[in-house]
């Protein structure tokens, strides 16, 4: 590794109070990113300074606390919005990306999809952007189609075409996939979209830490994403949508914040976004995404991007390297999921942990992508640009030990 | 010894690398499945109940290695058992696992005491419950 490098790296690590944290006795190894990240120094303080200094509520009050809570919330849409390359009119925040696929499936799935329709979504979703698709197909008469995917876990787009006609009115797939770290060729797959009449949707809980988000150049029509996989906190995330398409779109949630005038037996909604925001909103947290995304954007690209891809290739080929281990598909970005030869995937997991290493194992909240690559589990490995190769040694010397165990 | 160590002590790999009792029960007259939607885990108990008394256990299913440990050695512990001490040997594991860590280990559970180090392992109890479970809703048929 170059001095400049190793020296970025450090600065990076120094700012992660939680990689100083001994699990088991043993330096920490958190490889489990894709089920949530590390929040910095800076994104803890932004976080803090809100507790400590504007615990007004938003949209709501005209004291001085009022005023200056509302300024930083709508200062934190415009800057998650400049990170995502859209308008802050485009951006509904919400929970998570599960929130934002729930949104869509209901908002607009109820406004848009009838008897006869259909969605099309990949065979490597998380149930995230599977399970809610189930539920309002079933419910709107419409029909769920799955577009396969090859053994390498990406899309086969042949496949694709072969599923798509009048009667699709949605595609939606995962941008980075969770499992098999694939990238989904999303402009492709837009232009394949718009050409029958549907809307694509993009599930980008895995892509925003890792990829350059920029809906207007992706070409899709929603963009969802999380908070804390991308280095901010839990309970955040953000629905980015055309503005046409949410300023047609029914509310989803009922309550104070959403309303422009309410009598005793009827109400009238507010424009988009506010009409998809009821109740009090995560203040503390959508403040802290924006500092996550403002300090991600302060770190060097370049050298992030350079970092990551070299310790995901080392990452990919010493698993593949290690006897017994087999990589499903052929990963691309940040996530390597494998099996262990007759040891099952909690077993790997509990044994590494001996060894302070973090990693996931069982589905992944996606068991039909298993169930396509013929396992019934599998153990993730994932990366963030504060790993280093000390996390990967380790967590191969772990899997030295679960030889070991069950030799 | 390392904690990892204390959960996959001899007993428990021997019996997932070379389970006993596995695979159907022919004149079985009950059987219960019990699975983890969590992690897909399954375990089928199957048993032949003569006058009162388990006559044969066996189990299939997949899992872990505490799961596989578990469905196959509680078909050893509970062959010969009237309803009530094999319901005793069920809340005796359960309890076994479920204990603080530091604990004492009751006497009398016999090869099932191997499963102590699950004590330590909070997030890993429900393996070796998964087969706990099937076994009593098998009793209980």
């Amino acid at each position: 590794m170059e001095a400049d490098a190793r020296s970025d790296l450090a600065a990076w690590r120094a700012e992660v109070p939680a990689l100083a944290l001994r699990v088991r006795g043993q330096r920490l190894a958190y490889l489990d990113n894709a089920a949530t990240t590390l929040m910095a120094q800076p994104v803890i303080d932004a976080v803090a300074r809100v507790a400590t200094h504007l615990p007004g509520n938003v949209h709501r009050g005209v004291h001085a606390l009022a005023e200056a809570a509302d300024a930083a919330f709508e200062g934190a849409r415009a800057t998650i919005a400049r990170h995502l390359g859209a308008r802050p009119d485009e951006v509904v925040l919400t929970s998570g990306t599960t929130a934002a696929i729930n949104l869509v499936a209901h908002a607009w799935g109820r406004a848009n999809l009838g008897p006869g329709d259909a969605v099309v979504v990949s065979a490597l979703e998380h149930h995230a952007n599977l399970v809610p698709w189930q539920a309002v197909c079933a419910e709107r008469g419409a029909t769920l189609r799955i577009a396969p995917i090859d053994d390498a876990g990406r899309i086969d787009l042949a496949a694709l075409d072969a599923l798509l006609d009048a009667r699709v009115k949605l595609i939606a797939v995962a941008h980075l996939s969770n499992v098999v770290g694939t990238i989904a060729p999303i402009a492709a797959i837009a232009a394949r979209a718009h050409a029958v009449g549907a809307r694509l949707l993009v599930d980008g809980a895995q892509a925003l830490p890792h990829l350059a988000i920029d809906v207007a150049a992706l070409g899709c029509d929603f963009y969802a994403c999380s908070g804390h996989k991308a280095y901010g906190p839990t309970g955040t995330g953000a629905l980015w949508g055309r503005a046409e398409l949410l300023a047609a779109m029914p509310p989803w949630q009922h309550g104070g914040e959403m309303v422009a005038a309410v009598e005793a037996t009827r109400a009238r909604y507010r424009e988009a976004p506010a009409r998809f925001e009821a109740g009090t909103p995560n203040i503390c947290g959508v403040i802290g995404l924006a500092a996550a995304l403002d300090h991600a954007a302060a770190r060097d690209r370049a050298a992030v991007a350079a970092h990551e891809a070299r310790l995901h290739a080392r990452l990919r080929r010493d698993l593949a390297a290690t006897p017994g281990v087999r990589v499903l598909g052929e990963p691309e970005a940040a996530v390597v999921a494998f099996t262990v030869a007759g040891v099952h995937p909690h077993d790997v997991a509990t044994i590494v942990d001996q060894e302070g290493v973090c990693v996931r194992s069982g589905l992944h909240c996606a068991e039909p992508l298993h169930a396509r690559l013929g396992v019934d589990a599998s153990v993730r490995a994932s990366l963030a640009y504060y790993n280093d190769d000390a996390d990967v040694d380790a967590l191969l010397a772990g899997l030295a030990r679960v030889r070991e165990v069950f030799a | 010894m390392s904690d990892a160590l204390a959960l996959y002590q001899a007993t428990i790999v021997d019996h997932d690398r070379h389970p006993r009792n596995h695979g159907p029960l022919a004149g079985a007259d009950r059987a219960a499945t019990v699975d983890n939607p969590l992690c897909g885990d399954v375990v089928t108990i199957e048993l032949r109940v003569d006058a009162g008394v388990v006559a044969a256990a066996a189990w299939t299913g997949r899992g872990c290695a505490l799961a596989r440990a578990a469905g196959s050695m509680l078909t050893v512990a509970l062959a010969g058992l009237d309803a009530t001490a094999a319901h005793a040997r069920l809340d005796a594991l359960e309890a076994l696992v479920c204990a603080a860590p530091d604990a004492p280990v009751p006497d009398g559970l016999g090869e099932l005491a191997a499963f102590a180090g699950v004590r330590r392992f909070a997030s890993r109890r429900g393996c070796v419950l998964i087969a706990v479970r099937a076994a009593r809703a098998c009793l209980s048929g």
